[in-house]
């Protein structure tokens, strides 16, 4: 928050790890974020409904750490991005920027920074690259007594588009995806912000520049200490770039964990899921789908636990109360009544009718990953 | 561009347990965007088979030409996309490229469907899904009594596992998946021989992809149609094909089984597209894809369209025109590479042994 603008002679070693004052404590904190989007305007006294879009997410971005969110369309993964870019405001829960609670403004957004899904959108197609780059360092005031174009040109060498004396001419149309979505990142490192906010950064481009692009943040995360926020859909990226995993459902955070223990040994049912349907090259055939069907509406989602109705392990208490999340391990958390180990004889009774369009009985070590208990004890 | 100059497309061995029949077959195919100097050559020079109940991937990038090729043999393609060359036949007689508009409407759809990616655009919002079905099946079987189509269409719709009360819904009250499991519905309302699929689950999330792809791949052995199926996602083409063409820039730079190819790729961009897509399991390492960008087709490099990419390229990828598509490993599977004319030898990842 108190951020001062570098003076520009020092471009080259970039910000300091940890410019925060508590050490290695996270920069970025989502604590029990919550997100309801009314459908309609409220009138006097009627309660409106509202898509219950983020629900009580806590999150932890750690300074020179990746931390990637996976999730499918309308698991409240975009939503959670712009909460934390401050962009909407959140329905309950807070924040915290080194440990204080943020306050939206410019302060904020110079720590904080966000790239979009669609380099073909996020770019102004009447602006060239130079404007693109060289307005941020205005509007926040960072440029120091450096010209502005010596900036740009640094900027655009950190992404790697060289020479850039090329670039800095060029239109929006002039470049191709990969180039576009280099340049929003560069924009976005403009204000030297500790924390990028990545939202699907790589889904729009071509297959063959996308491990260019996620290298590039793998190396600002090295280089710069930068915290990042990974969003996708493709767990199989996410594994590659991220250091923690975290796997939202329906709004809600369902497991979280170390990339490489969350893909091996996927403790959650939905992540279980995930990683049977994700296309797979290296097995013989891929296994049956436990737990087909579509996540549930959000204006009225089911209770207890979101995923209950698809569920092929779902327990009576699965339906009624919604799990807590059960530390497996020091870094590695799922929500999921699996995982507890007092269960009643009432309460961790199969659900009637759950799994059955799987059509298929677990065989052993499918069932029961070693991540997962016994449902009960 | 000759046809002389193309390795005839029987050459390549039948990829495996279904038939050898062929029922596309594409030899020397070439298509532009625009005329004269400007044109852009969007395929150039494509030699393909596709056999009956086999399923065919095609993969490549935007711009790549996978549905410009697509087009092209259904006719589809529309101005100013023009075929300048090249012969596409259907089961052995039909010449497609030189059929009248009589002759292509008793052939669409009857034997030959396509499925497009964007299933909202392709469905008539303001109609109901019933009423697209009976549409349909009036247009092409005119006897078909009142009762008959509704039937059928209720049939179709539990062959995707929709239920018939869907049959009065409109487009909008279905999820994207159940849309995508529509149009796969129609497509094979008449029973065709071959479905042609472009990226029909690129929008989908991938619960919904994996179970849309077990649906057609068991139809698929169910009614024996054959499936061109176009798509971005060499992993998944691996998991679903029985053989794989890959396209660069226009061309197929490489063809042979699916499991060869994830394997043992033999030309460099097949490798490159391989290494661009993470594994889920084993260490993490670090993987590089793909330097540069595909190629501007306004402006294509000369020799080799790949060689400015390439780590293996050599003087002759730039001094001659673009290599010819060289039948390997006993005309299982070809690739169009210079490195593997058989007069060099191979960096060890191009030349893996394949297993059984």
């Amino acid at each position: 928050m108190t951020e001062q603008p570098r003076a520009a002679g020092d471009e080259r070693e970039m910000r300091p790890v940890s410019v925060s004052g508590n050490g290695r404590g996270p920069v970025l904190e989502a604590k029990g974020l919550t997100k309801h989007f009314p459908v309609r305007r409220a009138r006097l006294g009627v309660g409106v409904p509202a898509v219950h879009a983020v629900e009580d997410v806590t999150l932890a971005l750690p300074p020179s750490g990746i931390t990637a969110v996976v999730g499918e369309s309308g698991s409240g993964k975009s939503t959670l991005a712009r909460l934390l870019a401050r962009l909407i405001k959140p329905t309950a829960g807070s924040v915290l920027l080194d440990g204080k609670p943020a306050v939206a403004g410019r302060p904020y957004a110079r720590a904080v920074q966000l790239v979009l899904q669609d380099p073909f959108a996020s770019l102004n197609p009447v602006h060239s690259v130079r404007y693109h780059l060289a307005r941020p360092l205005q509007v926040h005031g960072l440029t120091g007594g450096a010209s502005l174009d010596s900036l740009v040109t640094e900027l655009l060498e950190r992404v790697s588009l060289t020479p850039a004396d090329q670039f800095v001419t060029k239109y929006p149309h002039e470049l191709s995806g990969g180039q576009r979505q280099r340049v929003a990142i560069a924009r976005a490192l403009a204000v030297r912000p500790r924390v990028l906010l990545a939202d699907e950064p790589v889904s729009m481009l071509d297959v063959s520049i996308r491990l260019g692009v996620l290298n590039l943040l793998g190396d600002l995360r090295a280089r710069d200490g930068l915290a990042i926020l990974y969003i996708t859909h493709d767990i199989a990226s996410a594994r590659y770039l991220a250091d923690v995993i975290t796997v939202m459902y329906a709004g809600q955070v369902v497991e979280s964990g170390p990339a490489a223990v969350l893909t091996d040994e996927p403790a959650h049912p939905y992540t279980q899921l995930l990683l049977s349907a994700a296309p797979d090259p290296d097995r013989a055939a891929p296994p049956p789908l436990a737990g087909r069907g579509a996540p549930p509406n959000l204006i009225r989602p089911p209770a207890g636990c979101r995923f209950h109705p698809r569920c092929p392990h779902a327990m009576a208490v699965c339906a009624q109360t919604a799990p807590p999340a059960f530390a497996l391990s020091a870094e590695h958390s799922s929500a999921c009544w699996l995982h507890a180990h007092d269960l009643t004889a009432d309460q961790s009774r199969p659900l009637q009718g759950n799994g059955r369009t799987s059509g298929h009985e677990p065989g052993p070590g499918e069932e029961r990953r070693s991540g997962t208990p016994e449902p009960t004890t | 561009m000759s046809t002389e100059e193309v390795i005839p497309s029987g050459q390549l061995a039948s990829p495996g347990r279904h038939g050898s029949d062929p029922l596309i077959e594409v030899s020397g195919l070439c298509a532009d965007y625009g005329f004269g100097a400007g044109a852009v050559h969007a395929v150039l020079d494509v030699d393909l088979t596709l056999r009956r109940g086999e399923v065919l991937g095609l993969a490549g990038e935007s711009g790549s030409g996978k549905s410009t090729l697509a087009y092209a043999i259904t006719r589809l393609l529309r101005p100013p996309g023009i075929i300048t060359a090249g012969r596409a036949r259907f089961d052995g007689s039909v010449d497609l490229l030189s059929a009248t508009e009589h002759e292509l409407r008793g052939l669409r759809w009857n034997d030959i469907a396509v499925v497009l990616q964007s299933s909202m655009n392709a469905l008539n919002p303001v109609l109901r899904i019933g009423t697209q079905f009976a549409d349909l099946l009036r247009a092409h079987r005119p006897g078909m009594s009142r009762v008959a189509i509704r039937e059928r269409s209720a049939e179709l719709l539990a062959m995707v596992g929709i239920p018939a009360d869907r049959l009065t819904s409109y487009p909008h009250e279905l999820s994207g998946g159940m849309r995508q499991r529509v149009m796969i519905a129609t497509a094979l309302a008449l029973d065709p021989a071959v479905v042609i699929m472009d990226e029909p689950t690129t929008a989908l999330d991938v619960v919904t992809q994996r179970e849309i792809l077990e649906e057609l791949t068991a139809l698929r052995d169910r009614l024996g149609f054959a499936v061109l199926f176009i798509s971005h996602d060499l992993s998944l083409l691996v998991e679903i094909a029985d053989s794989i063409a890959v396209m660069y820039a226009g061309r197929l730079v490489e063809q042979g089984p699916a499991k060869a190819i994830f394997r043992s790729p033999r030309h460099p961009y097949s490798l490159g597209l391989l290494n661009s897509f993470p594994s889920l399991h084993g260490p993490r390492r670090t993987m590089e894809g793909i330097p540069g960008s595909p190629p501007d087709l306004r402006t294509p490099p000369p020799g080799c369209a790949f060689h400015p990419r390439c780590r293996y390229a050599f003087d002759k990828c730039q001094a001659e025109p673009h290599p010819p598509l060289l039948p390997l490993d006993a005309g299982s599977r070809a690739a169009a590479c210079w490195l593997q004319d058989g007069t060099r030898t191979r960096p060890d990842e191009l030349a893996l042994e394949v297993r059984p």
